[in-house]
């Protein structure tokens, strides 16, 4: 490729104790494109995402967004830049509903006196909000955009986070396992969501433990073992055990860093 | 895990099937036929405070019939509310700490020494009342930013922070105070504004104390913070799951420091009007505010996991307690029979809040 790097990350390192989760990483990624991101449990790919989205900063190496150094301290930085992650663990509040959800931490207050004194959340804006950002994503069969999230599925639950990513993350969005608890039906609507996502433009990171889907949807997927970038290889180039080889070191890699 | 021998044309055989379905609309939030019950579960769910307003209309029913005019009279009922003003206003600031899934046992302990201290400070220093109120208050609100603090810095659990709070502040009370009373009188004579919320509005038969109209205006202006600020959404979420809350970009240790404060800012008032209320100051007053405040709580439909509930139903639940009470002294039984139907309710609404949670699975 002869574009720059959106996102790269250059000789990360990260050590707890005596346990080095990163060992001189690197990672790159293209402009509208979707990088799939595996590796055995423990290789480092969880620490790798932390390091990028903000939630852990790295002992060394740098980190540049469009060619300037960043330096995150927590998620919340790395979100104000646009780099917006949808955790494994989802980061929604049950209780809440859909749309303070998806404002959450960046509520939009009313204008004038109410907002400024009062401090009123402008409660209509956030949901015509919610529901036109839902409906892009082509998940507007909701009715109640008022609907507490722990009474949706976990389909529908990862569609939330999914377009609160793609609501505010304006120039990378990070995907950890987001089909990790779902149903094989609740997982290609997702897939589907992801594709949906690049079309309009962002480049989308994606960690996922699952072949097929990866294969599916990924334009690169970047091999990560013992705390490094092995390799990057195309899809179309390798088969799934393939990948599951390199993955596991059963086999070697033919060129150190394909692009 | 994935299935790594899998062929790779596989990957979409196994979902063939799906498109034969029709289409999949994963995010089609329709709302199922649902029985009665299951009806009645859903509605509880989005309007938590229903179940202690329901009771509490059934228990001014069931006693009104029982007493009639006796009970249904404006001056009984606003009895009950001038009974309830200071469990009311602990109440609130029990809610807010609650409502973080945190516990706070030293709201009653914070009050005391608040009043003690606005009533010290003007008879032993001589300063004016309004700024002996006013330390009061930062006393208060002092002990409750300690009480934030080791919560949400030390990681220490709440029940045990609170627990130990609830000790020293109650000492300190009655060191600092030598254990004395400061007469209702001199009160009167000397700083009337400490006994403000002593004073009243009669309309008829109804007397309105000004510590009523307060606790009312308090928890009036609490719901509309936890409803419609950023800071209200916040406390919610910080208590339903404060990881992810944090995730999603609030400060969830900021938070929980400003809510403990709140919570003795809050107790400090209660002070005040408990000086109203008693008319003297007294180091012994409000020795078991706490757990009726957590009462309150906890019958107002409040999960004590957090993030759950709505401050009316902490109001709903104190006036319940106080129906009872004053119904069951009306109707002349042993006052022991109050504490035994209000331990029956707390593990009632327990129960309850226990059914109306399993909506979300």
């Amino acid at each position: 490729m002869t574009q720059e790097p959106i996102l790269s990350a250059r000789g990360l390192v990260k050590r707890y104790g005596r346990v080095t989760a990163l060992d001189h990483a690197d990672f790159d990624l293209y402009p509208g494109e979707i990088l799939a991101v595996i590796g055995d449990n423990g290789a480092g790919k969880s620490s790798m995402i932390k390091a990028i989205s903000g939630a852990i900063t790295p002992d060394e190496g740098e980190i540049r967004l469009e060619g300037k150094v960043v330096n995150f301290r927590s998620p919340i930085e790395a979100r104000k830049v646009g780099i917006e992650t949808v955790y494994q663990n989802l980061a929604l509040s049950p209780a809440l509903s859909i749309a303070d959800n998806m404002f959450l931490g960046r509520e939009i207050r009313k204008p004038g006196f109410m907002g400024k004194w009062l401090r009123k959340l402008d409660r209509s804006a956030m949901e015509t909000f919610a529901r036109d950002k839902l409906s892009e994503l082509g998940l507007m069969t909701i009715q109640n955009i008022n609907q507490a999230v722990e009474t949706l599925s976990g389909g529908q639950r990862q569609g939330v986070a999914v377009a609160r990513a793609a609501a505010f993350g304006s120039k990378v969005i990070i995907l950890d396992e987001p089909t990790a608890a779902l149903g094989v039906k609740e997982s290609r609507r997702v897939l589907e969501l992801i594709l949906d996502v690049r079309r309009r433009g962002i480049p989308i990171v994606l960690i996922s433990h699952n072949m097929p889907h990866v294969f599916e949807v990924a334009d690169r997927i970047h091999i990560h073992r013992l705390g490094k970038r092995l390799t990057v290889i195309n899809p179309k180039d390798y088969s799934m055990s393939d990948a599951v080889a390199l993955m596991t070191g059963a086999k070697a890699p033919e060129e150190p860093v394909a692009a | 895990m994935s299935e790594p021998h899998a062929a790779q044309n596989s990957a979409n055989d196994y979902e063939s099937a799906l498109s034969s379905g029709g289409p999949s609309s994963v995010a089609a939030f329709d709302t199922h036929d649902r029985n009665f019950l299951q009806k009645l579960q859903h509605f509880l769910h989005s309007s938590p405070a229903a179940v202690p307003l329901i009771v509490l209309i059934m228990s001014l029913v069931v006693f009104g019939l029982l007493l009639g005019g006796k009970f249904f009279s404006a001056f009984t009922l606003t009895l009950i509310l001038q009974q309830v003003a200071i469990v009311g206003i602990v109440g609130a600031a029990q809610t807010l700490v609650i409502l973080t899934a945190g516990i706070d046992l030293s709201v009653g302990a914070i009050m005391v020494l608040s009043s003690v201290i606005m009533g010290q400070f003007t008879f032993r220093y001589g300063l004016p009342p309004t700024i002996a109120i006013l330390c009061g208050f930062m006393v208060g609100a002092f002990c409750g930013w300690i009480n934030g603090v080791l919560v949400a810095r030390m990681k220490l659990p709440p029940f045990i922070v609170t627990l130990g709070m609830w000790q020293i502040v109650l000492a300190s009370n009655f060191l600092y105070s030598a254990n004395e009373t400061i007469r209702s009188q001199d009160i009167a004579q000397n700083a009337p504004i400490l006994q403000f919320f002593g004073e009243n509005l009669r309309l008829g038969g109804a007397v309105l104390t000004y510590g009523v109209i307060g606790m009312v205006l308090l928890v009036a202006f609490l719901w509309y913070v936890l409803n419609n600020t950023a800071w209200g959404r916040h406390v919610y979420a910080v208590g339903d799951d404060p990881d992810a809350a944090e995730l999603a970009g609030v400060n969830v240790r900021r938070m929980l420091i400003s809510v403990y404060t709140l919570s003795g800012l809050i107790c400090a008032f209660a002070g005040w009007v408990l000086i109203g209320r008693i008319g003297s100051v007294s180091p012994t007053a409000g020795q078991f505010t706490n757990i009726e405040s957590i009462t309150a709580v906890v019958i107002g439909g409040l999960s004590l996991f957090g993030g759950r509930g709505s401050i009316l139903g902490m109001l709903f639940g104190a006036l319940i307690v106080g129906v009872f009470s004053l119904g069951l002294r009306l109707i002349g039984t042993d006052p022991q029979w109050t504490y035994l139907l209000i331990g029956v309710l707390i593990i009632a609404a327990v129960a309850i809040d226990q059914w109306i949670r399993k909506v979300a699975g």
